[in-house]
């Protein structure tokens, strides 16, 4: 016999879907990808949202509202890391709908690929340890101010498993500043007890402790560590959730916001 | 033909495997090696040459800076040998 599900704290929380219509999430699928599924079921199932895969030969992402890059080892990693997915037709509308103010999430190779695309700045490169890390991080809510981590309060501690070798967050002094001013870096690696970024609590030498930051526009959100895999409580955690509910909420929620709902639906 | 391109991490971009590969330098008694950069080597075989010689190396110094090295982390250097 499996264990019931109780309604946790979150679920209890979190802003009701009810009368409104679902989200609806385009999982992007590149050969190589293989968070994909953990993507669309933790959406699906665990969020509730409607979830669909793209293709990345498909050139068209008409009617969504919001979309993941998931993670894996698209073509291989050969030449870097997002190097060739970058390329793929999907990636074209990717970034049309990016450019329409649709949200965009790139978790871990999709953080790359979108780096690689140039609709976040930096470059994602091999851990300073040279180990691949996978482990549960502490991360601290840097900024609410976005589609992402709306759901989430000021300087709240959230833990997300990273499971990856070239997740060093570099940028140029000059870029790492303005990310800064503009408070683009939404998560940092911070110590558990703490809260404070610290060389330990850095998994792969990012930065200035940067795990993930947002565009100037803030609807494009990069980060290495998987909400796709800490959305349900047997999996240690579900602070996953909250960013999915964010980008929900931003979707379907808005009162008087920015995009109405299905702006996508033209193609 | 032949292109050949040499990708490297810049100057500023921190290197983990070539400090790596150093270290194992000095092990294997080299202690005088201060200093290792790891990149990577592209050789590419074009069709006979082109008549436009200029419109090819163009297209390649192109594919250089946009697919085959990422401008925020790596330089490149493009040679045409024939």
């Amino acid at each position: 016999m499996s264990p019931p599900d109780f309604p946790t704290q979150l679920e209890l929380s979190l802003p009701q879907l009810a009368g409104r219509r679902l989200p609806r999430f385009a999982v992007i699928q590149f050969p190589g990808s293989n968070c994909d599924q953990d993507c669309l079921r933790s959406l699906r199932d665990d969020c509730g949202y409607a979830a669909e895969y793209v293709w990345h030969q498909e050139s068209s992402l008409a009617g969504f509202d919001a979309i993941v890059v998931p993670g894996g080892f698209s073509y291989g990693d050969y030449l870097r890391c997002g190097a060739m997915a970058r390329h793929s037709p999907v990636m074209r509308s990717v970034s049309a709908a990016a450019a329409a103010g649709v949200p965009v999430i790139g978790i871990c190779n999709g953080f790359q690929i979108l780096c690689e695309a140039g609709l976040l700045p930096g470059a994602l490169i091999r851990n300073r340890s040279l180990h691949f890390v996978c482990a549960p991080v502490t991360l601290r809510v840097e900024s609410v101010d976005s589609p992402f981590t709306s759901q989430c309060y000021p300087g709240q501690l959230l833990t997300l498993p990273v499971a990856h070798g070239e997740g060093c967050f570099h940028a140029e002094p000059e870029t790492l500043r303005v990310l800064e001013e503009n408070h683009q870096v939404l998560l940092r690696y911070v110590d558990p007890l703490t809260g404070e970024p610290t060389e330990a609590s850095n998994p792969n030498g990012s930065a200035a402790n940067i795990a993930g930051l947002c565009n100037a526009g803030r609807n494009v959100f990069g980060l290495m560590p998987h909400p796709d895999r800490a959305a349900h409580a047997r999996l240690g955690s579900e602070d996953g959730k909250l960013i999915f509910a964010a980008m929900a909420e931003q979707v379907v929620g808005m009162v008087g916001g920015r995009r109405p709902p299905g702006a996508l639906a033209k193609g | 033909m032949k292109a050949r391109v040499t990708v490297m991490p810049k100057a500023a971009v921190l290197d983990p495997q070539g400090v790596a590969i150093r270290n194992t330098l000095h092990h294997l008694g080299l202690p005088g090696a201060s200093a290792v950069r790891a990149g990577k080597v592209l050789e590419i075989e074009l069709e006979p040459a082109s008549d436009d010689r200029s419109a090819l190396e163009a297209k390649l110094r192109e594919l250089c800076r946009d697919f085959l090295s990422n401008p925020v982390i790596e330089d490149f250097q493009l040679e045409i040998v024939d």
